[in-house]
């Protein structure tokens, strides 16, 4: 199998970043498509060039650390997938394959197709923790949560953190993370204790690292790899403004 | 030398020695713990929940990771559950029943004390994560669910869909970001450590490369705790992710901290097979899956059949077959010897024949379909994302995978290496699964180092070490040791060879799969050393990288952790050689039973192998077993 990459190369943040074309030869379909990249790189050593920077570490869809713009879409052509679960076999021979990195303004890049998404651990960093020490628990069954709570907490829980819901969105926004993040501890009886100040430190947060407004286009919820439902981002929206008329 | 490996072990009977060495244990008060500065490396579980820990208890605290998000640590790949003796399901289970069946599964070597504590710590653990709140899975009434797991007869595995190591990372990671807010922990992302700074013999700090700018970095402390997971990618395929390497504790090992059991990998029964060159990693399938399905060959050699059309009287369901009391449910290590045994004796499936069949055609038959989808769909959704074939209709094709170190640095009761001040947490260190680790303990032990075990044990160095003075990177020992990483760093980008890092760890990995994996024999073992020692030279003479040390450079990180995995691997040959026995996941051919099991030599190979690195070479020191309260009995599951 034959592609073309046509890849965003760009040496730091200071510097001015262009596309650049790699004819790739000998790559199979059961190939992933970082393992194509993988093989790209190999070649580029030999020829004494500077290899591609990239993001990945677990490569089995969990870590949430790869993620491209693949195509014009984000993590490739499939919804509800990550870049690393992506195979060769999604492409055609002689096929050109556009890759750029996650664009936007919270997400400055670093190199090549690496961007800084430390806006999301400083929008967890805000509130997404139950404040009690270690060594101060209940017994683990003094609190029954009834099973459809318990799995609509985990269904919010599932994020991956992998930036996908921003980087298709037009307004860059994180909503879809954030709202997923607070539903999961508001929704259970151990974070109700912190939920108000939860949702107006994080949704504060969320505004000054430079996340869009949501718009309710609803693309984050096709890209996004563990499938969490806009529904969380109507949740979200529907407790602020409870909490700002009601107090 | 002997001084050196005491344990430390606490007095009294078994379930008092946790106990009793608290009551012991020195405290310090809480002004003094804010003047005391403790370095953690790794944001996994281990290392995320002694960082929030350590900060909530006033301990000024720096926490390093080498991905861009404290989120990212492998933890988070852990799939099937965690283990505690809750005795939710009134089956008869006990911390004793975990206990023994945790050091039955390990073969008998493991400390008792330790694997007991591992044990008795595990209830309060699923509080801890409850009220932190992981969303477990529930009965309709709210109460817990438990699942099986292999290697034992309860149902004692707690879990959070198919996604449980996620979860309780999440958990970590939002803890220690809690502690982060308070400014009780400075987190440091794409870093890298690239070396240990012992100062008259104590760990005093390290060295880290920033990832970024690539420029080094100097940081001093108390302590320095080190949680870095651990090293089968030293097999390049594994279940591992990419990034993890086994840097951290190989460059503490040279600087003294003993290396125990080295050669104790677990391979991993039902991972996806691999299926060409260019393979980068396995991805693993959960072990929870052999609660529903069941593994089976076809009785007829080089069987071309698709599965459906292999009658039920033609497949071999050689776990049932082999261990009736266990079945599917076998330990993992004699679950995957027993899937080599087939594949090599020509039983194999799949393209390159490397592969078993994992059926659910008998669980969808007798639960239906949508019990089958709410217990595994997520393994099932990633099973198709990958292989591109729907699991619900045809079996899983899996196959042995490295997966998880039983061996580590040495740690005595404390887990306090053999260097002072240096404490080793979670999958890096040696503690409490012996020869085989029994699934779903290895997010519970990693856990317990970190939240419970060290933070109870550090006070009782720290309160001596307030006396002294404190460390500054200004001290010719970080002067010197930062010296000796940039001459490190030059030699790799000097080499300018002509070929690819990635090209020199598929040969180490190849090498390392064929002679020290799931059977090992004294021939192999000696022929793998020399073919390392050369694949070493020729690293250091022919090695291309290309980029600076000064900018983001993927493939220098490549190369300084490869470096490491060559020389770690050449210790792991050694220790399988020296050990002419067989127990757990280590088989040495030469030791078997008639029917092929492994054949322990309690005798002579009764303790755990501690290496200590001698310029380039190793020497071995023995800490002996002693089974106070458990008799060491032969493992069987038939």
């Amino acid at each position: 199998m034959k592609v073309t990459f046509k890849i965003w190369r760009q040496e730091n943040p200071n510097t001015k970043g262009e596309f650049k074309s790699y004819v790739v030869d000998g790559l199979t379909d059961d190939m992933s498509f970082l393992e194509a990249l993988d093989h790209l790189n190999e070649e580029l050593v030999l020829q004494d060039e500077k290899v591609i920077a990239y993001e990945y570490d677990c490569r089995e869809g969990i870590c949430g650390q790869c993620g491209v713009f693949i195509n014009g879409r984000a993590h490739g052509p499939h919804p509800n997938m990550t870049t690393c679960q992506l195979h060769m076999r999604s492409f055609e021979n002689g096929e050109t394959i556009t890759v750029e990195p996650w664009r936007a303004k919270a997400f400055p890049i670093i190199k090549d197709l690496v961007v800084d998404r430390s806006a999301f651990d400083r929008i967890i960093e805000s509130g997404a923790y139950i404040s009690s020490k270690t060594g101060t628990a209940p017994e683990a069954n003094a609190i029954p949560i009834p099973k459809a709570i318990a799995d609509k907490a985990m269904d919010a829980a599932a994020c991956i953190g992998c930036g996908a819901c921003v980087a298709t969105c037009k307004n860059a926004s994180a909503a879809l993370f954030t709202s997923a993040k607070i539903n999961h501890l508001n929704s259970l009886p151990q974070g109700k204790a912190e939920a108000s100040e939860r949702l107006e430190h994080m949704t504060y947060q969320m505004d000054i690292e430079g996340f869009g407004n949501c718009t309710n286009t609803g693309t984050c919820e096709v890209e996004c790899p563990e499938g969490i439902s806009i529904k969380n981002i109507a949740e979200m929206n529907s407790a602020w403004m409870k909490q700002k008329l009601l107090g | 030398m002997k001084s050196q490996l005491d344990p430390k072990v606490p007095v009294g009977p078994i379930e008092k020695k946790w106990q009793n060495y608290q009551l012991k244990s020195q405290l310090i008060n809480p002004a003094n713990k804010k003047k005391l500065n403790v370095i953690v490396v790794g944001s996994g579980l281990s290392g995320a929940g002694a960082a929030a820990t350590l900060a909530e208890l006033g301990y000024d605290v720096k926490c390093f990771c080498y991905q861009d998000s404290a989120r990212r640590a492998h933890s988070v790949a852990a799939q099937g559950g965690i283990n505690a003796a809750k005795n939710y399901q009134h089956d008869g289970d006990s911390v004793y029943r975990m206990f023994y069946d945790t050091l039955k599964g390990g073969d008998f070597r493991s400390r008792e004390a330790n694997t007991y504590r591992l044990a008795e710590l595990s209830a309060p653990l699923i509080d801890h994560f409850v009220q932190q709140g992981v969303p477990f899975a529930r009965e309709y009434g709210g109460t817990l669910v438990n699942r099986s797991f292999g290697g034992v007869q309860v149902q004692r595995t707690f879990y959070a869909r198919g996604q449980t190591g996620q979860q309780l990372l999440l958990a970590a990671y939002s803890q220690l970001y809690k502690m982060i807010h308070a400014k009780k922990v400075t987190m440091y992302p794409r870093s890298e450590m690239m070396d240990l700074v012992v100062i008259d013999g104590k760990a005093k700090g390290i060295i880290v490369r920033n990832l970024v700018t690539g420029k080094l970095e100097r940081y001093a402390a108390d302590a320095v705790i080190l949680a870095t997971g651990g090293y089968s990618r030293v097999f390049r395929l594994s279940t591992l992710a990419i990034g993890c390497n086994g840097s951290a504790i190989w460059k503490a090992h040279k600087k003294g901290a003993f290396f125990a059991a080295p050669s104790f990998t677990q391979i991993h029964p039902t991972a996806l097979p691999q299926s060409s060159e260019a393979q980068s990693k396995l991805t693993l399938m959960s072990e929870s899956l052999r609660n529903d399905g069941r593994i089976w060959v076809p009785k007829q050699k080089n069987d071309t059949r698709v599965p459906k059309d292999i009658p039920e009287e033609e497949r071999d369901y050689y776990l049932e077959r082999r261990y009736p009391s266990f079945g599917n449910l076998a330990p993992r290590d004699i679950a995957s010897r027993a899937a080599k045994e087939r594949i090599d004796a020509g039983y194999g499936i799949g393209r390159l024949k490397n592969a078993v069949y994992l059926d659910f055609k008998h669980a969808i038959e007798k639960f239906g379909l949508d019990i089958i989808k709410d217990r595994y769909g997520n393994l099932f959704n990633m099973y198709k994302k990958i292989t591109g074939i729907d699991a619900y209709k045809t079996p899983m094709l899996i196959s042995p995978a490295a997966h998880f170190s039983m061996g580590g640095l040495w740690v005595d009761y404390e887990l306090m290496t053999t260097i002072p001040g240096l404490y080793a947490v979670g999958e890096c260190n040696f503690s409490d699964h012996g020869a085989n680790r029994l699934g779903a303990n290895s997010l519970l032990q990693a856990s317990v180092d970190g939240y419970f075990i060290l933070p109870n044990t550090i006070n009782n160095y720290l309160a001596d070490e307030i006396k002294s003075e404190q460390p500054t990177t200004e001290h010719q020992e970080f002067e010197n040791t930062e010296h000796e990483v940039q001459k490190h760093v030059d030699k790799i980008l000097s080499i300018n060879g002509t070929q690819t890092v990635d090209h020199f760890h598929r040969e180490l990995g190849k090498i390392m799969w064929q002679e020290c994996a799931m059977s090992r024999n004294k021939k192999g073992l000696k022929k793998a050393i020399t073919q390392i020692k050369q694949l070493n030279k020729d690293f250091w003479t022919d090695v291309k990288v290309t980029g600076n040390q000064n900018e983001m450079n993927t493939e220098l990180e490549k190369a300084y952790r490869l470096a490491d995995f060559i020389e770690l691997g050449i210790l792991m040959c050694e220790d399988a050689l020296e050990r002419e026995e067989s127990c757990g996941a280590h088989f040495r051919e030469e030791y078997q039973t008639k029917d092929g099991e492994a054949l322990r030599m309690d005798e002579d190979y009764s303790y755990v192998s501690a290496w200590e690195y001698q310029d380039g070479d190793f020497k071995l020191h023995k800490e002996q077993l002693e089974f106070e309260f458990v008799q060491p009995t032969v493992r069987s599951y038939k």
